[in-house]
């Protein structure tokens, strides 16, 4: 079974986050990058059912600059099979990078695609669900257990209160929750593996997709500092600083 | 605030690292942040050694990572001196251990053993299912290992040795034990698998430093070796100074990992610790020891980077890794021992690393040649004169 797995590049959640004096973006001297996380939680899913088979093709694909083959790479040394970079020289926003995926994954027909149910760093909770709209197949977002059985995939839905057990045919789009694994190190024999793997550039305006952007990023804050505490003499001044000042009761 | 505090790169040398070589760290680190560094303050206090971690480090391809061939991974120098970074940021027990089975036992057979004994022991070491120790030190010969009292007479077609060897790490842990002894043509190699008559050990107790790592006494009465059993091509004290020098040129880098465990841990104290109203790392001393702490990391960093690029173009000496080791270890020494001066009473206790990292580092200053060893093997080098030989 062919599975594709997008991969998006994100600082790593470690480093400090800076927002630009100007607002445009934040600043990223110094920012080390990372694969998102909830896609390495993708990636080891894939490795898992393609193990578990005994056979099938792992493809990684990401949208993004030159410097994006790092994480592609790193995704390859954990054990993907080969990888597409869509070389974008600017950034694109949501529904242009799922066009591009979409067009590619209609060529390269794999059974699942399975994705982040969200990047760490804008939090948008989209690409998943619009490859869905884009390719008429199922989805299943928020996955926690994958479970395939011939032509038809089982998941476990982390919703709100609970769980819920979704089955659909496949092909089909997953997306991947926290708790869906524990994703493998790249090992060193895999690092040195991943040299030699295929990793494919395709420019993306060549892929005929409408890449205009439809959304505009106006301005970027950064969250307020914390104020220090306060300390207050008794619970009536404490009553009446959270009635006057703070206004919560 | 700069973000390269977190991950202390001041001079942006990950510029100057490869896709794989950044790859590896980030592997290594993430490694090591979860599966050791939670449990080895634990280890340190218990004197034990987390045997759990071998097969770990072993399915990650630490062992031999910069040997060909042989179920080694193959990794470029600079890539292994990052592995011994991370490895000694949590402690240096762990490098050590990764040290001595890889730049002293399995270096030893790689580079003077037999095509039989590479093919017996190096891809079942770099599996960890064999572990190995190395040797040389005698109760009675550090500094000064050409003075060894081990000897290997010949009897047959096989050997009969006699003698002891003291401060081994991973001594009594160990399948096999490369050993030196000197023979009527001087020193050479032997590999003595555990269990063979007359071979025992015992372990050192007491050790205020370096407790997460196995240390023992090698005992030989009479051991019967094969012919099998010598490594060929080792002839000579320069045999084991090879090893040495592997193992040396890890530890330059092991010890930045130590130092900027200590930094890291100074630098979030003093800037959380509040005295006479105002934060530690707010006052002009405490400052110039944090910079004083990140101009000598940088400057380790600098060190280790050029020597590996030279190690891997093959043009390292000797005597470049003993400038390499005697710096950056005395660097993560002192560094150590002023992060545990600012961290006051919280300096002595094991819920911060840094007192550790600094008993753990007298040890690193002793061994593979003491400080002051290099001091005379580099003074030998640029006047041409050996103050010790
Ligand atoms: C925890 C631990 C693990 C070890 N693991 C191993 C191992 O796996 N295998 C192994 O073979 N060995 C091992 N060693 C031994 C280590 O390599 C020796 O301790 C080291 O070589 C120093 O020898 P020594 O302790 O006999 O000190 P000495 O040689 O007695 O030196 C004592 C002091 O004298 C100084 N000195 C020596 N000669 C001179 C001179 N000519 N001029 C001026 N000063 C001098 C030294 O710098 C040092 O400060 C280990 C040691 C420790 C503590």
């Amino acid at each position: 079974m062919k599975i594709l797995v997008p991969v998006k590049r994100v600082p790593d959640p470690a480093t400090t986050i800076r927002v630009l004096p100007d607002g445009s973006g934040i600043a990223t001297d110094n920012v080390k990058w990372v694969i998102n996380p909830f896609d390495e939680i993708a990636i080891e899913e894939a490795l898992r059912i393609k193990e578990k088979q005994g056979s099938g093709e792992v493809v990684l694909i990401s949208v993004g600059q030159t410097a994006w083959q790092e994480q592609l790479r790193t995704g390859l040394a954990m054990g993907a099979d080969r990888a597409i970079l869509v070389k974008a020289d600017t950034p694109l926003d949501t529904l242009a990078i799922a066009r591009a995926i979409a067009k590619v994954a209609s060529d390269e027909k794999p059974e699942l695609i399975i994705i982040g149910k969200q990047a760490i760093d804008d939090d948008s909770n989209q690409i998943g669900q619009m490859l869905a709209e884009m390719l008429g197949w199922p989805q299943a977002t928020f996955a926690s257990k994958v479970e395939l059985a011939g032509e038809k995939c089982t998941v476990v839905r982390e919703v709100d209160g609970g769980l819920e057990t979704v089955a659909f045919p496949m092909p089909a789009v997953i997306t991947t929750d926290l708790r869906l694994n524990e994703p493998r190190y790249a090992s060193l024999p895999g690092i040195m593996k991943a040299r030699k793997k295929p990793l494919n550039e395709i420019a993306v305006d060549s892929l005929g997709v409408d890449l205009a952007p439809k959304l505009k990023i106006k301005t970027l804050n950064a969250p307020e500092k914390r104020q220090a505490g306060r300390k207050v003499a008794s619970v009536e001044e404490l009553v009446q600083v959270l009635h006057t000042e703070a206004k919560v009761i | 605030m700069a973000d390269f505090i977190s991950d202390l790169d001041f001079y942006q040398l990950d510029e100057l690292l490869s896709p794989e070589d950044r790859m590896t760290r980030a592997a290594v680190r993430q490694f090591v942040q979860r599966e050791v560094t939670p449990h080895v303050e634990k280890h340190f206090a218990d004197s034990t050694f987390p045997l759990e971690l071998i097969p770990r480090l072993a399915e990650f391809g630490v062992f031999g990572a910069n040997l060909k061939g042989y179920g080694c991974a193959g990794m470029n120098n600079v890539a292994y001196g990052l592995i011994m970074q991370e490895l000694e940021a949590a402690d240096s027990g762990l490098r050590s251990f990764a040290s001595v089975q890889s730049a002293l036992a399995m270096y030893a057979i790689y580079a003077w053993g037999s095509e039989e004994q590479k093919n017996r022991y190096l891809p079942l070491m770099a599996q960890g299912k064999l572990i190995g120790c190395f040797g040389l030190t005698e109760p009675d010969h550090g500094s000064d290992p050409g003075g060894m009292e081990t000897r290997a007479r010949k009897d047959g077609h096989g050997w009969i040795l006699n003698g002891m060897k003291r401060w081994i790490t991973n001594g009594s842990i160990a399948d096999l034990a490369v050993v030196w002894a000197k023979i009527d043509q001087g020193i050479t190699g032997f590999i003595v698998e555990k269990g063979a008559p007359g071979f025992s050990t015992r372990d050192i107790h007491g050790k205020f430093s370096m407790r997460a790592s196995i240390t023992s006494e090698l005992f030989f009465d009479d051991v019967r070796l094969d012919a099998g059993a010598q490594l060929p091509a080792a002839r000579g004290l320069k045999a084991p100074l090879a090893c040495l020098t592997q193992a040396r040129y890890g530890i330059a880098w092991g010890a930045i990992g130590a130092a900027r465990t200590c930094y890291q841990c100074a630098l979030d104290y003093t800037r959380a610790r509040k005295q006479f109203s105002r934060p530690l790392a707010g006052y002009q001393l405490v400052q110039n020891k944090l910079v004083n702490m990140l101009t000598e990391i940088t400057k380790a960093q600098l060190i280790c980077l050029r020597l590996g690029q030279m190690k891997d173009a093959g043009t390292m000496r000797p005597e470049h890794v003993s400038l390499a080791k005697r710096n950056n270890v005395q660097m993560a020494l002192d560094i150590a021992r002023t992060a545990r001066d600012m961290l006051g009473a919280n300096g002595i206790v094991n819920e911060y690393p840094v007192i550790r990292h600094m008993l753990n580092l007298e040890t690193v200053n002793t061994y593979e040649g003491a400080y002051d060893v290099h001091t005379l093997i580099l003074g030998r080098d640029i006047t041409g004169i050996g103050a010790f030989d």
